[in-house]
């Protein structure tokens, strides 16, 4: 019986970057794996699947979350924004991206959906931080290509173009 | 000639994709009727299997299969091995490679036992506890020298021994160096196993279409071509039935070259056993137990030297091990035995090692392969001979540099490309220059006392290395100038994030003068390109981008052969410019690319005898030795004495890859592969308990280096160009990561002088770190005093 509760599909609606998914889920369902295999959005990744690596790093009204950490049943009537709703299809794209290109801070780009996720709420309430302040704030994302000297220069370089253009 | 694109900071072709989340990995395959696979894995390093039960996971709702090894009939095989033993007189190699599920034994933690396949990863979880294997648990062989006394438990029976092989290489007469030696240093270092770590896990799919009668397999792999070819035989299909993806990789590192792993022989098999795609994705988790890893070696080294500091000769014998088999052959420890002579010139050279099986997970080349623990006893020995002798340890290194009247230069020992060990240029004492200039140890004697009399412990370390690069055998590319006079260019090799799409494309653009954006590059699908061997060693931009640059040197003669057949004007008249051909002189005379490349593809007249339809060429090189990287770490530290925490201040890396193709991705390399040597420094230890069982399976306890951990790494360029190759380029990939763990313990001894201490092991934890300081204070008490 204990099995079954967790089994029995629940109807949920998520909205992803600003559209309603109406599914029927597992209530042990990740939200992670909701994201990639149930609505098909597979540029959040996963690394760890234990809230260390922040590959998957999602907003969830707008702050920083780890959708491999939540189940899709939280994420109920709630607004999910993931990388696919940073830039608009061939359309420019956002400032951190631009800049993360700008900089090469990112190689094989697994874990950059996380690095800018994670960014875009934190650059939202500290336009202009210090180094100190950029290292803390990816400190719970891993890369392990660049270094991290190269994302801590894209932050920088994002945050002087976003404050130059309001 | 045109615009210059090599040597350009240019940035990327394809970070859109990434940025975007577009950009397809293994995980990302979805199709429908996809069924999803999860494995029984072996709880125990080392057990008999007395049975197994899967008869309650075949009957749970939503199971599609479950297999062991019993239900594999012919197809249950060893691996191949990858790399067989090079031609040393007197190797003995004892091959044992992996199988895809275990049968009568178990031999190290998380090795697949059974296989389950249902609707879902989460069912087929579920399933994972039905299967009931009864095991008889047998004593773990898990250190080295432990393995090898005589009544200690054997991996493998059948050799009578866990000796996995037995090298013996030597150049010069060592002996007769220790008879003239002034000073002989002896010692024993340890260096121990990390984990490759890379974000993205290893990921298998596979579809057999019974219609086309073919099989596609995606597959996280560096090298897609050997898979494919390996599949073709092991499934008895021709190789143009098999096509191998390995699209977008999350970084590689080296355990993605390893092959075949369990998972990548079965699920396809099982795609084309069931008619329906599989999909596997390896866990963090499984990662830790499933996923090749490297780096322990203990070694018994001497080097005896003149009482000037002059290196006569080296005598090092050392243990490797090889995990519990050993498919990759010698790599490793041959790494560790050619790399250790460093830039230096050794007249003598006795080196001798021992692979042994332990009940641990497989070793294969991690980032370095071996080659950190040769500059590791090297820089060691050295620094504890300059101690000895009283000299500066940049000094000692200056009066053993090779000088550059020396290369090409030859030893006569065999490297893992099995030719002579063989240096084709570099360059040594200007880069140690520049790195102390950067790192200012002129002065930093001065500055580290000014800041002991502030009660801080700083100390600096300098170190050389030279990683051999771009071996062999060869790589090819196609390049095609496309009717839209875009230029395609494909090549067998996959890629892991090194920012091929955008080197090779430079190569490409440069040759026929287009813009790099408009050069589109394919890597990792054999069915664009099925010629190749893989992304390792150092070796893609070298190899890859030497055959790009010869298939666009043969389409830029075919461009230019057709358009002064065209214009009616000699091949000297003819321009290539801008992305347009046409007489020089005469700027109305002019096609753009695509308009002759479909030019070249008419569909009247005639394509004459002796020439081909179309823009394209193909072009294979291979390169006789590989070309030999070099550099220049330099760091700072400050330990605190009390904790034990050692804090990195500065970061220095001079580096000579021959000519740069572009700084922006060679500076990216390097400083990844520092942070990757800081973890192997200081962070990053696979804790094994005599049982055999792996103690810190997660990111949680097994330590990643964080932005917060890893220093601005400052850097210079040296360009001392390759021979081997028209474009002169070394490789880049490992360099970062080699010399790290000899600086680091460098520089914390210096930190530190009234301790004396000796760091002989690696990684170096803050506790072994504080186990070596509460030693010199036992000793000591003036230093408890201090420290009190």
């Amino acid at each position: 019986m204990e099995r079954a509760s967790v089994t029995l599909p629940v109807d949920i609606t998520v909205t992803v970057n600003g559209a309603p998914y109406a599914r029927a889920v597992e209530p042990r369902l990740l939200l992670s794996d909701f994201l990639r295999h149930e609505i098909g959005l597979t540029g959040t990744h996963v690394g760890c699947e234990h809230g260390v690596c922040g590959a998957c790093t999602v907003t969830l009204d707008g702050e920083a979350v780890r959708s491999c950490l939540m189940f899709a049943v939280q994420a109920d009537g709630r607004e999910v924004g993931t990388v696919e709703g940073l830039a608009p299809a061939d359309g420019p794209l956002h400032p951190i991206q631009e800049a993360f290109r700008d900089a090469h801070g990112l190689q094989c780009g697994f874990c950059t959906p996380g690095f800018l996720m994670t960014l875009v709420p934190f650059l939202r309430d500290n336009p202009a931080p210090t180094e100190q302040e950029v290292r803390e704030a990816i400190s719970g994302n891993l890369c392990r290509c660049t270094g991290y000297q190269n994302i801590v220069e894209a932050v920088r370089l994002a945050s002087e173009r976003m404050s130059a253009t309001p | 000639m045109g615009r210059r694109y090599v040597g350009e900071r240019v940035r990327r072709n394809e970070d859109r994709r990434l940025l975007t989340g577009h950009a397809m990995f293994v995980d990302d395959v979805q199709l429908p009727g996809m069924l999803h696979l999860a494995f029984v894995r072996s709880d125990h390093a080392h057990a008999r299997i007395r049975g197994i039960d899967a008869s309650a996971a075949r009957a749970r709702p939503g199971v599609a299969a479950v297999y062991t090894a019993d239900d594999l009939g012919d197809y249950w095989q060893p691996g191949p091995l990858l790399v067989p033993p090079p031609p040393v007189e007197g190797l003995v190699f004892n091959e044992a490679t992996q199988v895809p599920l275990a049968r009568d034994k178990v031999r190290h933690v998380g090795e697949p036992v059974a296989m389950v396949v249902a609707e879902s990863r989460y069912l087929a979880e579920d399933a994972l506890a039905d299967v009931l294997v009864d095991y008889e648990p047998l004593d773990a062989v898990v250190e080295l020298e432990a393995a090898l006394a005589p009544d200690a438990p054997l991996v493998h029976e059948r050799f009578g021994t866990n000796v996995a092989a037995f090298v013996a290489q030597r150049h010069g007469d060592y002996e007769r160096a220790l008879e003239r030696a002034d000073v002989v240093v002896s010692r024993r270092f340890h260096y121990d196993r990390g984990a490759a770590a890379a974000m993205e896990n290893r990921a298998v799919a596979a579809r057999w279409d019974p219609q086309a009668e073919d099989l596609t397999v995606w597959d996280t792999t560096q090298a897609p071509i050997p898979i494919r070819n390996g599949l073709a035989r092991m499934l008895g299909l021709l190789e143009s039935q098999v096509r191998v993806v390995a699209p977008f990789v999350g970084g590689g590192f080296g355990p993605k070259i390893m092959m075949f792993y369990p998972e990548e022989v079965l699920v396809p098999w099982a795609a084309m056993r069931l008619g329906r795609p599989l999909k596997w994705t390896e866990d963090r988790h499984e990662n830790f137990f499933a996923t090749s890893q490297e780096r322990g070696q203990v070694h018994d080294a001497e080097m005896a030297l003149t009482r000037d500091g002059r290196i006569l000769g080296i005598r090092d014998r050392f243990l490797h091990d090889t995990g519990a088999y050993d498919p990759y052959g010698l790599t490793i420890p041959i790494n560790s035995q050619c790399t250790l002579l460093g830039p230096y010139d050794v007249p003598s050279y006795e080196s001798e090692f021992r692979a042994v099986f332990t009940n641990k997970t497989i070793v294969t080349p991690v980032r370095g392969a071996g080659r950190q623990h040769g500059v590791f006893v090297m820089e060691r020995l050295l620094d504890l001979a300059a101690r000895e002798l009283g000299l500066d340890p940049v000094e000692i290194r200056r009066r053993n540099y090779l000088g550059p009247e020396l290369f090409p230069h030859n030893f006569d020992i065999l490297y893992q490309d099995f030719a002579p060990l063989y240096y084709d240029s570099g360059n040594y004492l200007p880069a140690m220059e520049t790195a102390c200039r950067m790192i200012g140890y002129e002065d930093f004697r001065e500055e580290q006392r000014r800041l002991r009399a502030e009660g801080r412990h700083v100390g600096v370390g300098i170190v050389s290395y030279i990683e051999g690069t771009g071996i062999g055998p060869y790589e090819g590319a196609r390049v095609t100038v496309d009717p839209s006079g875009r230029v395609r260019v494909a090549t067998g090799l996959g890629t892991q994030g090194q920012g091929h799409y955008t080197a090779f494309a430079q190569i490409v653009a440069e040759t026929l003068d287009v813009e790099v954006e408009r050069v589109h590059v394919v890597t990792g699908d054999t069915r664009e390109f099925g010629w190749g061997t893989g992304t390792f060693a150092s070796r893609g931009a070298v190899v890859a981008g030497s055959a790009c640059h010869a298939a666009a040197v043969a389409v830029r003669g075919k461009v230019v052969a057709m358009a002064a057949r065209l214009f009616g004007v000699d091949e000297e008249q003819v321009e290539v410019a801008g992305g347009r051909v046409g007489v020089r002189g005469f700027p109305e005379r002019a096609l753009t690319l695509g308009e002759l490349a479909r030019h070249a593809n008419p569909l009247r007249g005639a394509v004459k005898p002796g020439t081909e339809p179309g823009l394209e060429a193909t072009a294979y090189f291979g390169p006789d030795h590989g070309s030999t990287a070099s550099g220049v770490h330099a760091v700072v530290v400050e330990v605190d004495p009390e904790t034990a925490m050692v804090e990195i201040l500065r970061y220095v890396v001079v580096h000579d890859c021959g000519r740069l193709i572009n700084p922006l991705l060679v500076e990216g390399q390097v400083q990844g592969g520092v942070a990757h040597g800081i973890g192997n420094a200081f962070y990053e230890k696979l804790v094994y308990d005599d049982a055999g069982q792996l103690l810190n399976a997660s990111f949680m306890d097994y330590l990643l280096p964080t932005a917060m951990d890893v220093p601005r790494v400052e850097m210079a360029h040296m360009e001392t160009p390759a021979p081997m190759n028209p474009l002169g380029l070394k490789g880049v990939g490992e360099a970062g990561a080699i010399p790290a763990g000899a600086a680091f313990a460098q520089a914390v001894e210096d930190a530190l002088p009234e301790y004396g201490l000796e760091i002989r092991e690696i990684p170096l934890s803050p506790g072994q770190l504080f186990e070596l300081l509460e030693a010199a204070r036992a000793t000591s008490p003036h230093l408890q005093e201090a420290a009190g």
